[in-house]
C-alpha cells in the first residue's frame, strides 16, 4: 500500500443481476486531496462508494481503503471515515444538538470532549442558532451542513460524500466546498460525487464514470487539455438551423447549444475544424461568427461519454 | 466499555423519538385501556336475558307456570306471544328472537309421558353461544308438583373454582395481558427497524461503529419498560373496575412478562429483518396475531382443538405467557410451579433475538 494513497483499488466490481452498476474500476485517491466522482445519475457513483465503505460486498475486484481491506476490515474501517449519505439519513424528530449528541456517543468520543467539539462543530457550521431545531424543520443547506458536522465529529481521515449538494442553493454550495477546502487542507482526504461540472472543476483530481466504466481521469486541467477533440463554439442568428446544418457533417462528434451560441465537438484527427464547420455554414447561407474555443470540463464530459464511432469520427 | 455506551446511544434516541410520538404514546396508553373496557364490559360468555317468544298452544296451568318458570331462569327473557311453530320459526329467522319456545297443545300429557318431550326449544344455532346457553334450558324439569324439584339432585354438582362466580373479566383479563403486550410489543419493534430503513437513518448507522447487537437490544430495552407499565394499567384496571384478583405473587407476574415482552420484542425485530416497508411489518404483525388469539387458549379452550392446532398454539409465545398468568393471578400458583412455560418464554426470546441480530447485516446487499 502506498503511503501516499488514501484509496487504492482495483478492478472493482459490482453487479446486480445482469447489470454491471460498477466496472472494473481502478482507483487512486492520495491523501488530504479532493477527489471527485463525476457523472450521470445511475452511473455507480453511489455504487462505488458504499462498496468502498463496506456497504456492499464487491462483486469482484479488491480495495484498499487507509490501509484496512474491504470488505473485509470493514469493521476496523468504522471508526476512521466518515459518511455522508445522498438523502438526509440523521434524524427527523431530533434536534440538532441531539444528533450531534448521539453521534457523538455512537462513535465512542470521550463525554469530556462531547460538548467542546459539538459546541465547535456548531461554532464552525454556523448552526449554533439552530441547535436546538429539530432537523426535520430545517432548510436544504442547514441539514446538509448538520451532516457534514455529524460526518466529521469523530474527526475521520477520510470523508465520503455521496452528492452532497443536490438539495441545497448555489450560495450554500460555495459554502460547503468552502469548508471541504478548510478539511482537506487539515489533512482529511474527501471523495466527493457530483454531477455539477462547477463542482467537479474544484476537485483536485477526478474520475469520470459512465454506466459503471471509468471513461477518463485525471487533473481538471488534464482532462480539458486531452480531449482529443477541437471545440469550434459558433454564434449564429438562427442557432437552430445552424446546429441542424452541423449535425449533418459526419464527423462532428457532437453539438450542444448554450444559449445562442453552439458547441460543436470534432475529433482533432479531422485537421482543419473550423474551416469546415464555417463552409459547410456558408453552403447553407447561414451567417455565424465561428472560433476556436478551450474544452471546459462539460466538453471533456461529453467527449469521453461519446461512443467510440462518434469519437473516432 | 464503548459497547455498553453504545448501546445506551441507541436507547437514549429511541425513548427521545419515542417521548415525541405523540400518537405512538396514545397507544401505549389507549390500546390496553380500550381492550381491557371492550372485553370487560362488551363481552360476556355467561349470556343472560335471551330475547324469546313463546307458542303456548296448550295453554293450561301447567304450560303457564313451566313458561314462568323458564323466566326465572333469567337465560330467556320472554318478550312475545305468537300462535304457532311457524311464527316462532319466522321471528327466528329475522333475528328478532334467539329462542322460540313451543308448547304443543298435548303439552300436559306429554308431560307425563317419559317417552316424549312436552316442549321444543328452537334456537338459533347461527350464533354457538346462544346455544350452548340454551342447551341449559334442556334440563329444566317440568312437574304438576312444583316442589318436587327440589328434592331432585343432579348426580354429578360442579364447583367452579378460582372464579365462583363466573365472571367473565376474571377469565378474560389475565389471557387480555397477553393479547395485549403481543400486539402492542410486536408491532412497535417490527416496525421499529424498517421505519429507519424507510427514512434512510439505517444507512447512517450501519456507518457507524455501532453493531448488530447493540442496535437490537439498544431498540428493545425502552419498550419492555413500556411493557411493564402496560402490564400495571391492565393490573390497575382489571382491579378497580372487575375485581380481577390477583393471588399470587405480583413479582411472579411481572417476572413473567418481563420474559413474555421479551419473547416479543424479539420477534417483533425478526419480522423487521425480513420486511422492507412499513406496510408489510404490520401485515406480518397481524397475521401473527390471528393464531396469538385464537389458538393460545386466551378464547377457546386448549383442550378443545386439534392437534394440530395445538401444536401451533404450543409454538405461541403468548400461550405459555397466559397459562402463566391464569396460573399466578387466578391458581395462586408460583413460577416454579410451572417452570417449563418460563424457560420457554426465555429461550424464545434468546433465539429470536440471536435470528434477528444474524439476519440484519450491516450491509446494503
Amino acid at each position: 500500500m502506498n503511503d501516499e494513497l488514501a484509496i487504492r483499488a482495483r478492478g472493482l466490481s459490482k453487479h446486480f443481476g445482469s447489470l454491471r452498476a460498477v466496472d472494473r474500476l481502478d482507483l487512486d485517491v492520495p491523501k488530504a486531496s479532493i477527489y471527485g466522482f463525476l457523472g450521470p445519475n445511475g452511473c455507480g457513483k453511489s455504487t462505488t462508494i458504499r462498496m468502498l465503505c463496506g456497504l456492499l460486498t464487491p462483486t469482484e475486484g479488491n480495495a484498499d481503503v487507509l490501509g484496512y481491506h474491504v470488505p473485509d476490515q470493514s469493521k476496523e474501517l468504522k471508526p476512521k471515515i466518515g459518511y455522508m449519505t445522498q438523502k438526509f439519513s440523521l434524524f427527523g424528530d431530533l434536534t440538532v444538538a441531539e444528533n450531534l449528541q448521539f453521534i457523538a456517543e455512537i462513535y465512542s468520543v470521550p463525554a469530556a470532549n462531547r460538548k467542546p467539539r459539538i459546541d465547535e462543530l456548531l461554532e464552525k457550521y454556523d448552526l449554533t442558532e439552530q441547535y436546538k431545531q429539530f432537523a426535520r424543520t430545517m432548510s436544504g443547506g442547514q441539514k446538509q451542513r448538520l451532516a457534514l458536522a455529524c460526518a466529521v465529529l469523530h474527526h475521520p481521515d477520510l470523508l465520503l460524500l455521496d452528492e452532497p449538494t443536490s438539495a441545497v442553493d448555489p450560495q450554500s454550495r460555495r459554502d460547503f466546498w468552502a469548508n471541504l477546502f478548510r478539511l482537506a487542507e487539515g489533512g482529511t482526504t474527501i471523495l466527493v460525487s457530483t454531477h455539477y461540472m462547477d463542482e467537479a472543476e474544484r476537485c483536485h483530481k477526478l474520475a469520470i464514470l459512465d454506466h459503471g466504466v471509468k471513461v477518463a481521469d485525471g487533473t481538471p486541467q488534464e482532462l480539458q487539455d486531452s480531449t482529443g477533440m477541437i471545440i469550434v463554439e459558433v454564434l449564429a442568428d438562427d442557432p437552430y438551423r445552424a446546429q441542424t446544418v452541423i449535425k449533418r457533417i459526419p464527423v462532428v462528434a457532437s453539438v450542444t447549444q448554450l444559449g445562442i451560441r453552439l458547441r460543436v465537438l470534432i475529433p482533432e484527427s479531422v485537421g482543419d475544424a473550423l474551416e469546415l464547420v464555417d463552409r459547410n455554414l456558408r453552403k447553407q447561407n447561414i451567417t455565424a461568427e465561428t472560433r476556436i474555443a478551450h474544452a471546459t470540463l462539460e466538453d471533456v464530459f461529453v467527449a469521453v461519454t461519446l461512443k467510440p464511432e462518434q469519437r473516432a469520427a | 466499555m464503548k459497547s455498553l455506551s453504545r448501546l445506551m446511544a441507541i436507547t437514549r434516541k429511541e425513548v427521545r423519538q419515542l417521548r415525541r410520538d405523540r400518537l405512538t404514546f396514545a397507544m401505549i396508553i389507549g390500546m390496553p385501556l380500550m381492550q381491557i373496557l371492550m372485553f370487560g364490559y362488551a363481552i360476556n360468555t355467561d349470556v343472560r336475558n335471551l330475547k324469546t317468544a313463546v307458542a303456548d298452544e296448550a295453554n293450561t296451568h301447567l304450560s303457564r307456570e313451566f313458561i314462568a318458570q323458564i323466566g326465572e331462569t333469567q337465560v330467556a327473557l320472554v318478550q312475545q306471544r305468537v300462535d304457532s311453530v311457524a311464527d316462532l320459526e319466522e321471528l327466528l329467522r329475522t333475528g328478532d328472537i334467539s329462542i322460540g319456545i313451543s308448547i304443543p297443545p298435548d303439552f300436559d300429557r306429554r308431560v307425563i309421558d317419559p317417552n316424549r318431550a312436552a316442549a321444543h326449544i328452537l334456537v338459533d344455532g347461527s350464533d354457538p353461544t346462544v346455544l350452548g346457553v340454551a342447551n341449559q334450558l334442556r334440563n329444566m324439569p317440568v312437574a304438576f308438583d312444583s316442589n318436587r324439584q327440589e328434592k331432585e339432585h343432579s348426580a354429578i354438582e360442579v364447583r367452579p373454582y378460582y372464579n365462583p362466580e363466573r365472571r367473565t373479566p376474571v377469565n378474560i383479563v389475565p389471557g387480555l395481558m397477553g393479547v395485549i403486550l403481543t400486539m402492542t410489543m410486536m408491532i412497535f419493534t417490527a416496525v421499529a427497524i424498517v421505519r429507519e430503513r424507510e427514512l434512510g437513518n439505517l444507512e447512517l448507522l450501519i456507518n457507524t461503529p455501532v453493531t448488530s447487537a447493540e442496535l437490537m437490544i439498544g431498540k428493545i430495552l425502552p419498550y419492555i419498560a413500556i411493557g411493564l407499565v402496560q402490564l400495571a394499567l391492565i393490573l390497575a384496571i382489571g382491579d378497580l373496575l372487575f375485581d380481577v384478583p390477583v393471588r399470587g405473587s405480583v413479582l411472579d407476574l411481572y417476572i413473567a412478562a418481563s420474559f413474555f415482552i421479551a419473547a416479543n420484542l424479539a420477534l417483533g425485530l425478526f419480522v423487521s429483518t425480513m420486511v422492507s416497508t412499513q406496510f408489510q411489518a404490520m401485515q406480518a404483525t397481524f397475521f401473527l396475531m390471528m393464531p396469538s388469539i385464537l389458538l393460545s387458549g386466551f378464547m377457546f379452550p386448549f383442550d378443545g382443538m386439534p392437534v394440530a392446532a395445538q401444536y401451533i398454539g404450543e409454538a405461541l409465545p403468548i400461550t405459555h405467557f397466559i397459562r402463566l398468568t391464569r396460573g399466578i393471578m387466578l391458581r395462586e400458583a408460583s413460577l416454579g410451579d410451572m417452570p417449563f412455560a418460563l424457560i420457554y418464554l426465555g429461550s424464545f426470546a434468546f433465539v429470536a433475538m440471536t435470528a434477528a441480530a444474524m439476519r440484519f447485516s450491516k450491509r446494503l446487499d
